[in-house]
């Protein structure tokens, strides 16, 4: 990953030629902006909500219903707003959701889908783009975007969340030592070119969580927010985060609570 | 001989030692076993990552307990001389390998993750975090440059030693470095860190050039 990013970097900037006058890190910044602009405001994510929108909206699963009872917090069917609410304490599951966990959670529910089988195909592979999951967290975070962060913190079991997610985020482990702090607790940082999130800051934390879910050109592929997680802890050394575990829903609330008062820009484009 | 002239010096040293034998809690103690119980139901093994990695070393407990608070010189020694114990040196006293193998090593971020070959040797992605070299500038900034590192720090065996230490295990000189632990937790093995040796020290290797 390191080795294909770095190509593709380099192999853009010498197309490119003129980065004389830029500091290695700007060069590779702009290539993407460029194409963003090639595409002229659309974001390929676009086929996946459009997508998302017809499986949230179509009878499926043994019970062929659909999920428009499904509440995302703001009450059944309300998809408008709701990503930047969450994750959120729902009495029903007893739990605090973050969108991916709550999504499977209404498939089982109302839908009549086996868990398993929709964790199966939980990422795309980046060829067949077969995860429904994918498509419906595209389709309900766009429907979010350009509202404000305001992830509610009313609910005890909301601030555990929050206080185990920060706790995890400076967890250090594996063969290596690394936490989630040892590459996001500070401004300026860099892994090669690619400029590193100060997580623990409202700034950094905004930037960040408002820009995911996200078209990752490299792997042609839409990217959500327990994917980016999970991509995290593979290289630090880790093993696999579960889909929907109480980790990745605690580090979820953790970033998304920073993030509070920043104006959704997700679904984004990324590298 | 003190402690016979002075007996209640005597008890309040054995006092101390209880004191610091209490103050030795082990990795365990020092995170919520709350967190640790969630880390163990949250992740699923795969490939070489299985689950004892979630499990800490002392080291790697005190650090997470200081992570965001100034950790106390105390631990600071504590955590120093744990590191510095661990360290192997060349058993043939041989510090240098071969730079051009080291600048491969330096390059590669493969190794130890659930989507790597265990069968592939793994790498040191020293340019991840740091410039080497001014010919690659994809390079990080989360260490120092080491650009002129042998040219700068000169070619004696005092430096050597100390990098190599460094290499093999950094907490030993830096409590809580983000650096890993390449040697200690065999990450990379000794004729690796050689050639890395050498990317450093080599008259003829970029980093000097």
């Amino acid at each position: 990953m390191v080795y294909f990013s770095k190509r593709c970097a380099m192999a853009i900037l010498l197309a490119w030629g003129a980065v004389a006058p830029l500091s290695a890190a700007e060069a590779v910044a702009d290539p993407l902006s460029q194409y963003r602009e090639m595409l002229g405001g659309d974001n390929p994510a676009d086929l996946w909500v459009s997508r998302g929108e017809a499986l949230w909206t179509e009878p499926r699963g043994p019970r062929k219903a659909t999920l428009v009872q499904c509440d995302l917090g703001l009450g059944a069917g309300v998809v408008k707003g709701a990503y930047a609410r969450l994750p959120r304490y729902f009495s029903e599951t007893g739990a605090v959701e973050d969108l991916e966990s709550r999504l499977v959670s209404c498939m089982v529910q109302f839908q009549g889908f086996k868990r398993e089988e929709i964790l199966a195909s939980r990422f795309g592979d980046g060829e067949r783009h077969s995860s429904d999951l994918e498509a419906l967290v595209a389709y309900v975070v766009t429907a979010s975007k350009g509202e404000r962060m305001a992830v509610p913190q009313n609910t005890s079991q909301e601030k555990r969340a929050y206080s185990m997610g920060k706790a995890i985020f400076f967890y250090r482990a594996g063969t290596h030592d690394f936490s989630c702090a040892t590459c996001h607790s500070a401004d300026n940082k860099r892994i090669r070119l690619q400029a590193l999130p100060n997580l623990t800051t409202p700034t950094g934390a905004q930037a960040a969580y408002t820009t995911w879910p996200a078209y990752r050109v490299s792997q042609g592929e839409f990217r959500t927010m327990e994917w980016r997680l999970n991509d995290c802890f593979r290289q630090q050394r880790l093993p696999d985060l579960k889909y929907g575990s109480p980790a990745a829903i605690a580090l979820t609330e953790y970033l998304a609570r920073n993030a509070n008062g920043a104006v959704l820009a997700a679904p984004a484009i990324k590298r | 001989m003190h402690s016979r002239r002075h007996p209640i010096r005597n008890a309040i040293l054995v006092i101390v030692g209880f004191v610091a034998l209490a103050g030795e809690v082990g990795a365990a103690d020092l995170v919520a076993p709350s967190v640790q119980k969630t880390l163990e139901a949250s992740f699923s093994a795969k490939g070489q990552a299985t689950l004892a990695r979630l499990a800490q070393d002392k080291t790697q407990g005190l650090c997470t307990h200081y992570a965001t608070s100034p950790i106390p010189a105390k631990v600071v020694t504590e955590i120093t001389a744990m590191g510095f114990a661990t360290i192997k040196y060349p058993a043939d006293g041989e510090y240098l390998g071969d730079w051009q193998r080291g600048e491969q090593i330096a390059q590669s971020g493969l190794g130890k993750q659930s989507s790597d070959d265990v069968e592939k040797p793994a790498g040191g992605n020293c340019y991840a975090c740091h410039e080497l070299t001014k010919a690659e500038i994809a390079h990080g900034n989360l260490g120092p440059s080491l650009y002129h590192y042998g040219k700068l720090h000169g070619d004696n065996d005092v430096v050597k030693k100390y990098t190599w230490g460094k290499i093999y295990n950094a907490e030993a000189f830096t409590a809580c470095s983000s650096m890993p632990r390449f040697g200690h937790k065999g990450i990379l093995t000794a004729a690796q860190m050689k050639d890395l040796m050498s990317l450093l020290f080599d008259p003829r290797s970029p980093v000097n050039q």
